[in-house]
């Protein structure tokens, strides 16, 4: 076998070992099931009524926000399990085989998408069960299912780095919540950006997510996408250029000690 | 492989033929600082292929230091390594072909069970998946895992763990095997039961490297011990040669009737090792082994109608070795050692 595909199988092996994890800790699949459904069903029922959304009924409205953020933190599995293989050592055992070494991080990463595609057939069911229509055509639809899950993948070397930089898991926990839903949430997800006050909304119009989640609202409900689409691509490619070597470079950082 | 390089060149064939002659790990000067701490100020090794190798020495010593350097997860600051022949350095991933390495904390996936975890190391070893999953089974039959092999490691006990992972560190039968003080935290029986495998690992002639606090730890395994503290190897023998360094074990008898001291030194004169003595009102009697040893002493102090109050073995301990190799007592455990560690 040539290196490449060492390489390929490494990934394949550890981002099986990446799944196999969520169904076994039961806090995680809270985290990926239950979590995202109550925060539907609280956002549609409780906030739904107050919340104006001219042109789009409220959970057609949502629906493509709270899938970009649930996609978004899927990659947290990544952040949680880097910082455990470090604290257990773990890194020491996968350092000292023959193994291709940024299989650890390339494992992780596609494990990740694959809980992506979980999240959103969970995500979907929920949505559709409570009123939500797809009004985008199926080459539209399938292309905003393709960008979310490069969003998700791009996020998980956010978690990579986040779950490296941090002292344990715990803490690896707290630095994305608090970096990141504050984010999330200033951006149009939840609420248009029209109604932000007017100091907020230059903010939320620049947000990368505000991109993204008017992307996947403009491809899954066939309204007009307008430069949304690809803003969100280049901003999701550019966080993976950004973010990938940052990972690679701080794991290289942290298993030298 | 071989063959074909052999026809086309004569170097190989030199190098072909040192290799069962050439040890299974060699140091020459290793030096490793973090920070201000200077964790290695030159340590020099010889492992010779098949035997067993004791490292010995406190916590912050630099034992788990040389072994991270030795098993290519830490670069040296200066001096060179070889192990199973290559260059840890510049031929890191030839040696980790070749070596297992077992640490100080059971390196295993908690959310995997053990027949999963032992499945994923071969498969990394890239071996193909019927031959991991049947190295994983053959695994989990030796370390009497078996019954556990479906269960998550999680439920798993101490010993267990340390088990399973030892156990890991042999998926690719490695030549050259590293142990970083494997009974570290274990309760008895636990460790008595990783011994126990140890044992049949090293009859079996797998060259092993061991660290350890523990002076009987060391004395159960290894052909060779290397006492190490602060950095730099301050003994190196066989370890009758380092206990007799330190004087080996000895008998404490307490007399019922403290008087008679110097008849019981008489009595005991003839199964001593070295000259017994009385220290604190305690007969002290250095003697060669255990074995037999207490009855023997018993009936002759019997015989010439001494009664004893208590009588115990005194075993050398780590201490006893620090303290006639240094002159001072083996470190409290100290944080140098876990700041290399991670």
């Amino acid at each position: 076998m040539t290196a490449l595909q060492y390489g390929i199988s490494d990934t394949l092996v550890l981002a099986k070992r990446s799944l196999l994890r969520i169904p076994r800790q039961p806090d995680l699949l809270v985290g990926f099931t239950i979590q995202p459904i109550l925060f539907v069903l609280l956002f549609v029922y409780v906030f739904g009524g107050a919340i104006q959304t001219p042109g789009f009924d409220y959970v057609d409205f949502l629906m493509p926000g709270i899938i970009v953020q649930s996609i978004a933190f899927g990659g947290f599995v990544t952040a949680l399990g880097l910082a455990d293989d470090l604290k257990k050592g773990l890194m020491d055992r996968f350092r000292s085989l023959p193994m291709t070494r940024s299989a650890l991080l390339t494992g992780r990463t596609l494990g990740d998408v694959g809980t992506n595609i979980f999240q959103l057939v969970v995500m979907f069911t929920v949505g559709l069960l409570i009123g939500f229509n797809f009004s985008g055509s199926v080459g539209e639809v399938i292309a905003g299912i393709a960008l979310i899950l490069l969003i998700g993948y791009a996020f998980s070397w956010v978690f990579a780095f986040i779950g490296l930089t941090a002292s344990s898991p715990e803490a690896a926990n707290a630095y994305g919540f608090t970096i990141l839903f504050p984010l999330t949430f200033v951006s149009s997800a939840f609420v248009p950006v029209a109604s932000m006050p007017s100091w907020l909304q230059p903010v939320a119009e620049q947000n990368p997510f505000t991109y993204m989640v008017n992307a996947a609202r403009a491809l899954f409900l066939g309204v007009p996408a307008g430069n949304n689409v690809w803003i969100a691509l280049l901003w999701t490619l550019g966080i993976i250029a950004v973010f990938a070597p940052l990972s690679a470079w701080r794991y290289r950082r942290v298993v030298a000690r | 492989m071989v063959a074909v390089r052999c026809s086309h060149d004569a170097a190989p064939i030199a190098s072909v033929e040192r290799v069962p002659t050439e040890p299974a790990v060699e140091t020459t000067q290793l030096h490793k600082r973090y920070g201000k701490v200077q964790a290695l100020r030159g340590v020099d090794l010889r492992v010779e292929t098949g035997s067993v190798f004791g490292l010995l020495g406190p916590n912050g010593a630099g034992k788990t230091t040389a072994v991270r350097i030795l098993t290519t997860l830490l670069l040296p600051d200066e001096g060179s390594a070889r192990v199973a022949g290559f260059d840890v350095v510049r031929e890191a991933n030839e040696v980790r072909q070749r070596i297992g390495l077992a640490g100080q904390y059971a390196a295993v996936d908690e959310n995997l069970t053990g027949f999963e975890n032992l499945e994923m190391v071969g498969r990394l070893y890239h071996l193909a998946r019927a031959q991991a999953r049947e190295r994983a089974r053959e695994l989990l039959d030796d370390f009497e895992l078996s019954d556990a092999g479906g269960r998550l490691v999680r439920t798993y006990s101490g010993g267990m763990r340390r088990r399973l992972d030892l156990a890991a560190a042999l998926v690719a039968r490695p030549p050259v095997l590293f142990l970083d003080e494997p009974t570290t935290g274990l309760d008895i029986r636990s460790r008595i039961d990783l011994w126990d495998a140890i044992e049949v690992l090293v009859s079996a002639g797998t060259t092993l490297l061991l660290t350890t606090q523990y002076l009987d730890e060391a004395d159960r395994f290894a052909d060779r011990i290397a006492v190490i503290d602060q950095g730099l190897v301050i003994a190196e023998g066989t370890p009758s040669e380092l206990k007799a360094q330190v004087g080996g074990e000895r008998l404490d008898i307490h007399l019922c009737d403290s008087g008679r001291g110097d008849e019981a030194l008489a009595a005991l004169t003839s199964i001593a090792s070295d000259r017994p003595f009385l220290e604190d009102g305690t007969v002290r009697v250095p003697v060669a082994q255990r074995r037999g040893t207490i009855a023997d002493a018993v009936r002759r102090l019997d015989d010439a109608g001494i009664a004893i109050d208590d009588i115990a073995v005194n075993t050398p301990t780590l201490d006893d070795v620090f303290l006639t190799l240094t002159g001072h007592a083996a470190e409290p455990a100290g944080e140098e050692e876990e700041v290399g560690a991670r």
